[in-house]
């Protein structure tokens, strides 16, 4: 029994790579994840990734933020302590859009930035978790589960047929936890 | 890249219903308009909503040919394929143009239209109807000077239109880049002198009904206005031409970007028509607030109708991303947009000029119809002439591959 964890395909174009998807879904090995170091234009569709949720986060964040202020004016200027400002009524609605407006922004910018930092698990001081650190720089990388694929041979045939110019197999998840 | 089988010569028949409703149309505005000068007391109201069509068609032809002018400058190539729609449209704006001057000259003239700076004895002293203020507005007030101004940019607006058509059509017979560069070129002129003069013609044509009131964002809201239902048309003109079997090539990702743009300039008219309203009623001076009391008491009804349409509509309805790509509710909405934009312009036009004695009745419906035939008529007649796609364009792969 080996102690493979993950086998890397890595790749030097991009559409070698599509290819390299296209012959391991073609013989029905499932593949973990692809690492590239730009986006590629329609690998989700082909991956079959999820729709991202982040547009309903968004939402969500702004809709917090909208409330917040709203309920903190209307506390504030017609609850609390209620001025009369050239002779309005205390909650005069279209003065508070602008910072009702802002403050939505607000919350869903920085709401949707530690919904980034949550679902990537980046955050400030550290170190990022990486599978191959060329992936970063020049390598297209497709990576593919060992333990629930087991026929490593196949795998690293398919891989250098479609053209991988080199085949890792790492015995960690993730090489730079230094 | 996938290989297409597209009919790059494809045209389209202007024939049958769409000509048949068209004219009928326009039969309807005439007798609608006819109606309204036969008596007395409605030639105002008449005269009102002929300028407030007349403007409506100028805006929509001449914001079409600045949505040609800001594809060129901003070298896009999703909207190649499409070209040939804001084309048409801009080719119709001589027609436009010269109903618009009419309306305006003959408005003058009988004193129906801009009687508030244009009446006999304001600018003078010793008259009885003296009035201090248009007299410090007379140098540029002034009949001359107003239908030089609006001949002078009407006339450069078409000008750069009909520049941008034919270049287009020189692409079609020559191919290359030549023609490309042209547009590229006097698209950035056309640009500059049309931000620069718009809101000046807006300052014009609307805001001096009210001669006594002035707002410097005016000319920034109308702009909004013309500008995003200039791009509900050209979504309704494709949606209606794709279901009728045409243009085969706009895929919902060409959707999708039409979307966005009435999405964001929905809220960017929100954005200006707010900051305009905002200030108004902050600062709560009489001078100011005359304009919004004015459609307070009199126009309550079409002034929230106004936000409802332009505003809450394509916010909730557009908002999601799916929206955006079904051509029924991208229809549906444009559609809901273009109508929001004549209740714009109507709570702009009609508390100036009939005030209180405003209605919505034959002489509305009529005269709006009519303009509509007159549109379709002149807009589809051009788009006839040539294929739908403009063949040589150098971004027009990049158009027909447009995925989001």
């Amino acid at each position: 029994m080996n102690n493979i964890k993950y086998i890397l395909g890595s790749f030097g174009d991009p559409d070698e790579m599509m290819h390299g998807i296209q012959k391991l879904q073609d013989n029905n090995i499932k593949i973990h994840d692809v690492y590239t170091p730009m986006p590629i234009h329609g690998i989700e569709a082909k991956l079959g990734v999820k729709r991202s949720r982040l547009d309903i986060a968004a939402f969500f964040f702004g809709i917090t933020g909208t409330m917040t202020m709203l309920s903190f004016v209307y506390f504030a200027a017609a609850y609390d302590w209620p001025i009369n400002i050239g002779g309005k009524p205390h909650f005069a609605l279209p003065d508070f859009i602008p910072i009702t407006f802002e403050l939505t922004i607000l919350f869903c910018a920085f709401g949707l930035v530690g919904s980034y930092y949550a679902s990537t698990h980046l955050f400030p001081g550290r170190a990022p978790r990486v599978m191959d650190l060329r992936a970063t720089d020049d390598r297209f990388i497709i990576a593919i589960d060992a333990k629930e694929n087991a026929e490593h041979s196949k795998i690293d045939d398919l891989l250098k047929e479609a053209g991988a110019l080199e085949v890792k197999y790492n015995e960690r998840k993730y090489v730079s936890y230094e | 890249m996938g290989t297409h089988n597209y009919n790059l010569t494809e045209q389209f028949e202007f024939t049958g219903k769409a000509k048949n409703l068209s004219i009928i149309a326009i039969v309807i505005g005439l007798l609608a308009i006819g109606y309204g000068f036969s008596a007395e007391a409605l030639h105002e109201r008449t005269f009102a909503n002929l300028l407030l069509m007349a403007y409506y068609f100028a805006c929509v032809c001449m914001s079409g040919a600045f949505f040609l002018a800001v594809q060129f400058v901003a070298q896009a190539g999703w909207s190649a394929s499409i070209l040939r729609v804001p084309q048409a449209m801009a080719k119709a704006l001589p027609i436009a143009v010269v109903i618009l001057i009419a309306v305006m000259a003959a408005g003058l003239y009988t004193h129906n239209l801009y009687h508030h700076w244009n009446a006999p004895g304001l600018t003078d002293p010793k008259s009885e109807n003296f009035d201090k203020l248009i007299q410090g507005k007379s140098a540029f007030l002034n009949v001359p000077f107003f239908m030089a101004r609006q001949v002078i940019f009407l006339g450069v607006y078409s000008i750069f239109a009909l520049l941008l058509a034919r270049l287009s059509n020189n692409e079609d017979l020559e191919g290359g880049l030549n023609s490309y560069r042209k547009s590229f070129k006097y698209s950035c002129v056309f640009l500059v002198i049309y931000g620069f003069t718009t809101p000046i013609f807006a300052f014009d044509t609307v805001m001096s009904l009210e001669a006594h009131w002035f707002s410097t964002m005016f000319g920034w809201y109308n702009f909004a206005a013309m500008w995003v239902s200039s791009l509900a048309t050209i979504a309704v003109i494709i949606i209606l031409l794709r279901k009728s079997g045409y243009m085969a090539w706009v895929n919902n990702s060409h959707l999708h970007n039409l979307g966005q743009f009435i999405f964001g300039f929905s809220i960017f008219w929100t954005y200006v028509w707010f900051a305009q309203f905002l200030l108004i009623y902050y600062a709560n001076m009489p001078e100011e607030t005359v304009y919004f009391y004015k459609r307070f008491d009199n126009y309550e009804f079409w002034f929230y109708l106004n936000l409802i349409l332009n505003f809450l509509a394509p916010l909730l309805l557009l908002m999601d991303r799916d929206n955006k790509r079904q051509e029924n509710i991208l229809l549906t909405v444009s559609i809901i947009v273009l109508c929001g934009h004549w209740v714009d312009y109507y709570q702009m036009i009609m508390p100036g000029t009939v005030e209180e004695h405003h209605g919505f009745g034959i002489i509305e419906i009529g005269t709006a119809v009519g303009f509509v035939g007159l549109f379709t008529f002149t807009v589809l007649n051009g788009l006839s002439k040539k294929p739908l796609i403009a063949k040589n364009h150098p971004f027009l792969q990049e158009s027909l591959n447009h995925h989001l």
